[in-house]
């Protein structure tokens, strides 16, 4: 059994507005063993960035409020660390890449000044030797070293989000929580950004969230997959058992969704209807105003997990468990 | 059968610091009733820009466009306004291509308002049907589009490019803004609306799976120029150019035991400003050969099937 890095238990996060409480994440289990790749999977409004921003605690003061659960990195829980604990942690043992590298890189620094930064500030070492480290991160994202003293405009979409990259490996995170990295790029150049992540990985035997819309991706890049609807996770398991064998209604009707291009049917089959208003939440299982399959059962009572196959949990009435 | 479309050797250029940026390099295609031609490419390669000119909504620096039979090259104003009617345009994004402060209603009646030809109780009549064809519940009748999801906002979009019964439509990248499970529902729409009223459309979008769903003829740009145009089918099973073949092989497929090999492309897309005579393509190319600096000929590879590379025999 592999040591899990990252374990995070029954965690739960409102924001408060003025007049509702919208229920981002509802409480939710998740375990990224080291060196894995998680895809973290949902529609725009499940949940999935909440997710991520609270491992860093990042949400926005003001609003958000953790209601309960524990995040254990490295064996202690991030909820408790002091901000100034939290700072070591932030960009150096957990680093995170975001969607759109537009507006993630400051626009009057240099790309090589911004990555020397991150490096000093988190080592007690001399300028000269964190600009010397950053070249070798530019040269490692496949950025020639001579553009270290350009700026973000002078970048195209792709190589910013590899100066992103290289900012965010910088001091060898254990753990790096990509939000849609390759979603606001053409796919040619999403090929080429995930065959550069996928060697980093390797090489620095990072632990990755991979958050996403896209199954593609997900297929293409990821050890294990944790669907998320409205606030939950309704399914995760291996990626193999996931799209082999999936198990809740959502994750069926996803695939349904998805133009193919192996297909050669004429007729899509989505999913009917739209998420719940995340104010106002169903009592009984979130997806079942959706289901084709829905009972009496599903409005009434929320479902728990069931592990149809080992590792393969799913949240719905009506899985079977195995055996 | 004369096309409902055509467009022959169609430029547009624009004036910018470095040079002209020939954003539409010389595309030729027809278009009949009822059918889909299917536009891809990356951004930045002049398929949006296509589809603008094709409408009007920028004017062509060269070339012919026909429609119905009928030149429409440089329409008078006149001409033009009844033009409006029979080509219609959905946009993007649902969230910036409403007027905020105009209700449902408003906002799918505005053309006919415009057309000055109905009685309001003809609107309203008309309106109403047209919520109820794309599926928007009467009670959002007095919504405003703040009020509404992203599918939503597109069926509002998708309504009013309806209202004054247009023959062709230019579909920007109408479902790219949705998460999965929405785009299904409007691309089904899509398709049905199409069925129900004979609706040529051009689908342009940098998503090939969503495209080739679509599409009866798929056309691909590379920098303003079209490298290969087939019908669908034979687009993604008989795959000549190697541009289009790169694109086929960079989309991750939703599958877990997906073996295709990934064909990684030498840096990115040149600048279409005051570009070489030869292929665009050639320095991201792994097959590019001496032929390649001359202009490269569109070739009929199969019928119907269009390859503008000189070496796409042998490879």
């Amino acid at each position: 059994m592999e040591e899990n890095l990252l374990e995070i238990r029954d965690l739960a996060v409102e924001y408060h507005t003025d007049d509702d409480v919208i229920y981002a994440v509802n409480n939710i289990d998740l375990t990224v063993k080291k060196g894995e790749t998680l895809g973290l999977v949902g529609e725009t409004g499940a949940g999935k960035t909440t997710i991520a921003k609270s491992i860093l605690r990042i949400l926005p003061p003001l609003q958000a409020k953790l209601m309960s659960g524990e995040i254990i990195f490295d064996g202690q829980d991030v909820l408790k660390l002091s901000e100034k604990e939290m700072r070591k942690i932030r960009g150096n043992r957990i680093a995170m890449i975001f969607q759109d590298p537009m507006t993630a890189l400051n626009p009057i620094e240099t790309v090589g000044y911004q990555i020397a930064e991150a490096i000093k500030q988190h080592n007690k070492i001399h300028r000269s030797e964190a600009d010397k480290r950053a070249c070798d991160m530019l040269e490692m994202v496949g950025i020639p070293m001579d553009r270290f003293d350009e700026y973000p405009h002078q970048f195209s979409g792709g190589m910013k989000q590899r100066v992103v990259i290289a900012m965010a490996l910088a001091c060898n995170p254990g753990l790096l929580l990509a939000d849609e990295p390759t979603t606001a790029l053409d796919v040619t150049i999403q090929a080429q950004v995930l065959d550069m992540m996928r060697s980093l990985r390797t090489r620095l035997d990072t632990s990755v969230i991979l958050i996403t819309h896209d199954l593609g991706v997900v297929a293409d890049f990821c050890d294990s997959v944790a669907v998320t609807y409205a606030g939950e996770i309704v399914e995760r398991g291996t990626a193999r058992h996931v799209f082999k064998s999936p198990g809740h209604p959502y994750t069926l009707g996803l695939f349904g969704s998805l133009p193919r291009l192996n297909s050669t049917e004429r007729r899509l089959s989505p999913i009917k209807g739209l998420m719940p208003d995340p104010t106002d939440l169903p009592k009984g299982c979130r997806f079942c105003d959706r289901c084709p399959e829905a009972s009496e059962q599903c409005r009434e009572a929320p479902p728990a997990g069931v592990e149809t196959e080992p590792g393969h949990i799913v949240k719905c009435h009506l899985a079977k468990g195995a055996g | 059968m004369p096309a409902l479309l055509e467009v022959r050797d169609l430029k547009k250029y624009f004036k910018t610091k470095g040079g002209m940026l020939h954003a539409v390099d010389g595309i030729n295609f027809a278009l009949e009733e009822g059918k889909t031609l299917g536009v891809v490419g990356e951004s930045g390669c002049g398929k949006t820009t296509l589809g603008r000119t094709v409408l009007h909504l920028l004017e062509p620096t060269d070339g012919k466009i026909f429609f119905e039979g009928k030149d429409i090259t440089t329409p008078t104003k006149n001409e033009l306004h009844d033009l409006r009617a029979k080509m219609q345009i959905i946009f993007q994004d649902p969230f910036s291509s409403l007027d905020p402060r105009k209700s449902v209603s408003e906002s799918i009646m505005e053309p006919l308002k415009l057309r000055k030809k109905h009685s309001k109780a003809d609107m309203l009549k008309e309106m109403r049907e047209l919520m109820d064809t794309v599926g928007l519940a009467a009670r959002f009748e007095n919504s405003y589009p703040h009020e509404l999801d992203g599918g939503r906002r597109q069926r509002i979009g998708i309504a009013r490019a309806l209202s004054l019964k247009p023959k062709f439509i230019v579909c920007d990248e109408p479902v790219s803004a949705l998460d999965v499970s929405i785009q299904a529902q409007v691309i089904n729409l899509m398709l049905d609306l199409q069925e129900e009223r004979g609706l040529a459309y051009m689908f342009v979008t940098h998503d090939l799976s969503v495209v080739k769903y679509i599409s009866d003829d798929i056309m691909v740009m590379y920098l303003g120029q079209m490298v290969e145009k087939a019908p669908s089918d034979d687009l993604f099973s008989d795959t000549r150019h190697p541009y289009t073949k790169a694109l086929l092989s960079a989309i991750p497929a939703p599958d877990i035991d997906d073996k295709t090999e990934r064909i990684l492309l030498k840096g990115e897309i040149t600048s279409p400003v005051e570009p070489k005579p030869g292929c665009r393509f050639m320095a991201r190319c792994r097959y590019a050969a001496d032929g390649c600096e001359k202009p490269q000929k569109l070739e009929e590879h199969a019928p119907g099937h269009f390859v503008a590379c000189c070496r796409h025999k042998e490879i």
